[in-house]
C-alpha cells in the first residue's frame, strides 16, 4: 500500500517538475542578444545611449549635499568609482539590519532618509533613478551574484513560485515567455530570456529611463494582471530569483530595451 | 502619319505614368510647403533607415546628399517629411559651406508603417529627394506600468 | 535639463569634422495622457542651434517627429581652435545651452 502511495506521488511530482522547462546554463542569454543591430549598437555607444544621460545625472547627485546635515552620498561613501564597483552584482539582497530582503533602489531610500537625513525620493523619480543607474554602471560587466542563502532563502522560495505562477486575463506566468517560448516572436518582437542584467535601462517604449520594478509592473499588465504598487515585497523577491536565474550574466546597466 | 509627329505622341504617351506620380508629389501639401511646388527629382539624395523600426518612438534615420558643399554649390537645407504623422514635417536643417558635408543622422517618430521623404534644398534653388518605407508595429504587450 | 557635444579633441586646419549632440528632453508630443486619463501638454524643442565662434553651424527646427531626448550627428569644416555653442529652444521658452572647445591645428 504505501508503495503504491508513492509510486502515485511521483507520478503527480513529475509532471509538475516536466512543465518546467528552465533554462540551461549554457543557453542563458541576456536581453541583448534579442535586440536588432540598431538597438545593439546604441546600447554600446556611450555617447548616443540616452540611458547615460541619467548615469551622468547620478554622478552629480553623489556628489551633491542633501538633507539636514549637508552631507553628499561622497561624503560617506568616497569615490563611487571604487567604493560602489561590484555593488550592484549582489542585489536585492538582505538588509543585515532589519532582515528584510532589499533592491537598490530601497537601499538607496534608505541611505537618503535615515544617514543623510534628507526627504525620500519618490520610486520611480528622476533623481533615484539617477543614482541607481549610476551606481548600478559602476558593475557594468561584472557577472550578477545575488545571494540566495540563509535568510534570503525564504524571499528566493517566493520569488520562484512568483515566476511559475499563473495570473492575469491571459493566465500566463512568466515562466510560458521567458522560460518556455524565449526566442520565438510575438507580432515584430523577439522573447527575450526576461533576465534583469540590464536593469535600470532606458525603454524606447517609455521614452525615459526605468527601473527593473517598472519593468515587471509592465509585465503583470502584459498579461492583463493586477499591477502591485511599488516596493511591494513580491517584485524584491522576484528580482532574487531572477537575479539567481542570471547568475553569470554581466551588467549591462545602463541597457537599452525596446 | 508623319514619323516625327508618331514618334512626339509616343514620347507622350510614355511619360503620362511618371507624370501622375510627379504630380501626386507636386499636390502632396507637406512635400509643397517645403519645394514651394518646384520640381522634385529622385536623385543625389540617399536617406537611410530600418525596414522594420524596432519602436516607432525612436527610429534611426540617415541622409546623405551628394554636393561638392563649395561656396557656390553647396545644400542649403535638408527637410525631412512623414506621411503618416499627425506632423507631417518633422523637421529642417540648414547647412552650408561651413558643413563641408551634406550628412546627418538623427532619430525620428514614426506614428505607424509609413514612407519617410527626405528633400534637399539646394543653393541654387533645385529640390532633390528619397524616399523610404519604414515598417513599424505595436509593442506585444501593453504596457500601463 | 543637461546636454553633451562630442568632437575631436584635435583637428587639422580644413578637415572635415564630425559633431555629435544629445539633449535631455522628453520632446512631449502633446497626444499622450496621464494616469489619470487628461493629456499631457506639448512640449517639444523646436530649435538647436550650433555656432562655432559665434558663427552657425548648423540650425535644425524640430517638431515632435523628432525622438525624445533628441540625438544630432553633422559635420563642420574645422577653421581655428574655438568653441563650439550649443542652444536649444523649446515651446515653453526653455533655452538650454552647452559648450565644448576644439584645438585646431595647421
Amino acid at each position: 500500500m504505501k508503495a503504491l502511495i508513492l509510486i502515485a506521488l511521483v507520478f503527480c511530482a513529475v509532471p509538475a517538475a516536466a512543465q518546467r522547462r528552465v533554462i540551461s546554463p549554457s543557453d542563458v542569454k541576456s536581453g541583448f542578444e534579442f535586440l536588432g543591430p540598431d538597438l545593439k549598437k546604441l546600447q554600446q555607444d556611450d555617447f548616443a545611449n540616452p540611458g547615460t544621460l541619467w548615469v551622468d545625472r547620478g554622478e552629480k547627485l553623489w556628489r551633491a549635499a542633501a538633507g539636514g546635515d549637508g552631507k553628499s552620498c561622497a561624503d560617506c561613501h568616497g569615490d563611487a568609482r571604487t567604493s560602489m564597483k561590484g555593488v550592484a552584482v549582489r542585489y536585492p539582497k538582505i538588509d543585515e539590519r532589519t532582515g528584510k530582503l532589499m533592491s537598490l533602489e530601497a537601499r538607496i531610500l534608505q541611505s537618503r532618509v535615515e544617514r543623510q537625513k534628507a526627504p525620500p525620493l519618490a520610486r520611480e523619480s528622476e533623481d533615484l533613478l539617477a543614482l541607481s543607474a549610476y551606481i548600478t554602471s559602476l558593475s557594468r560587466g561584472l557577472p550578477m551574484e545575488a545571494n540566495i542563502d540563509g535568510p534570503a532563502r525564504r524571499n528566493f522560495e517566493l520569488g520562484e513560485a512568483f515566476f511559475f505562477r499563473r495570473r492575469g486575463q491571459l493566465n500566463l506566468a512568466c515562466m510560458h515567455c521567458h522560460d518556455a517560448n524565449w526566442g520565438r516572436t510575438l507580432f515584430e518582437e523577439r522573447i527575450s530570456q526576461g533576465h534583469p542584467n540590464a536593469w535600470p535601462a532606458y525603454r524606447l517604449d517609455w521614452q525615459a529611463m526605468g527601473s527593473l520594478e517598472r519593468r515587471l509592473r509592465a509585465c503583470l499588465s502584459g498579461v492583463r494582471a493586477e499591477i502591485l504598487p511599488y516596493g511591494s515585497p513580491e517584485y524584491t523577491d522576484l528580482a532574487l530569483y531572477l537575479s539567481w536565474r542570471a547568475r553569470g550574466l554581466p551588467i549591462e546597466s545602463p541597457g537599452v530595451r525596446r | 502619319m508623319k514619323r516625327r509627329s508618331f514618334l512626339s505622341m509616343f514620347a507622350g504617351l510614355c511619360s503620362l505614368p511618371s507624370l501622375s506620380r510627379a504630380q501626386s508629389q507636386v499636390s502632396d501639401p507637406a512635400i509643397v510647403a517645403v519645394t514651394k511646388g518646384a520640381r522634385l527629382v529622385r536623385e543625389r539624395v540617399k536617406l537611410e533607415m530600418p525596414v522594420i523600426a524596432e519602436n516607432g518612438n525612436a527610429v534611426p534615420l540617415k541622409v546623405s546628399v551628394t554636393s561638392p558643399m563649395s561656396a557656390t554649390d553647396y545644400v542649403k537645407a535638408i527637410h525631412l517629411v512623414s506621411d503618416r504623422n499627425p506632423v507631417r514635417n518633422m523637421a529642417s536643417f540648414n547647412l552650408g559651406p561651413y558643413s563641408g558635408r551634406a550628412e546627418l543622422s538623427t532619430r525620428v517618430r514614426l506614428a505607424g508603417s509609413q514612407n519617410v521623404t527626405a528633400i534637399a534644398e539646394m543653393s541654387d534653388g533645385s529640390f532633390w529627394m528619397d524616399r523610404t518605407h519604414v515598417q513599424v508595429t505595436l509593442s506585444a504587450c501593453l504596457d500601463e506600468s | 535639463m543637461s546636454a553633451r557635444i562630442q568632437l575631436p579633441a584635435e583637428a587639422r586646419r580644413g578637415e572635415i569634422i564630425e559633431v555629435r549632440v544629445l539633449i535631455q528632453h522628453p520632446m512631449e508630443t502633446g497626444y499622450r495622457f496621464n494616469d489619470s486619463g487628461t493629456p499631457i501638454p506639448r512640449n517639444v524643442i523646436h530649435t538647436i542651434l550650433c555656432a562655432y565662434n559665434g558663427t552657425e553651424v548648423l540650425r535644425a527646427e524640430t517638431s515632435s517627429g523628432i525622438a525624445a531626448n533628441p540625438y544630432l550627428q553633422f559635420f563642420m569644416v574645422a577653421e581655428s581652435s574655438g568653441e563650439l555653442l550649443l542652444t536649444w529652444i523649446d515651446d515653453e521658452g526653455v533655452r538650454g545651452t552647452e559648450r565644448q572647445s576644439l584645438i585646431v591645428r595647421e
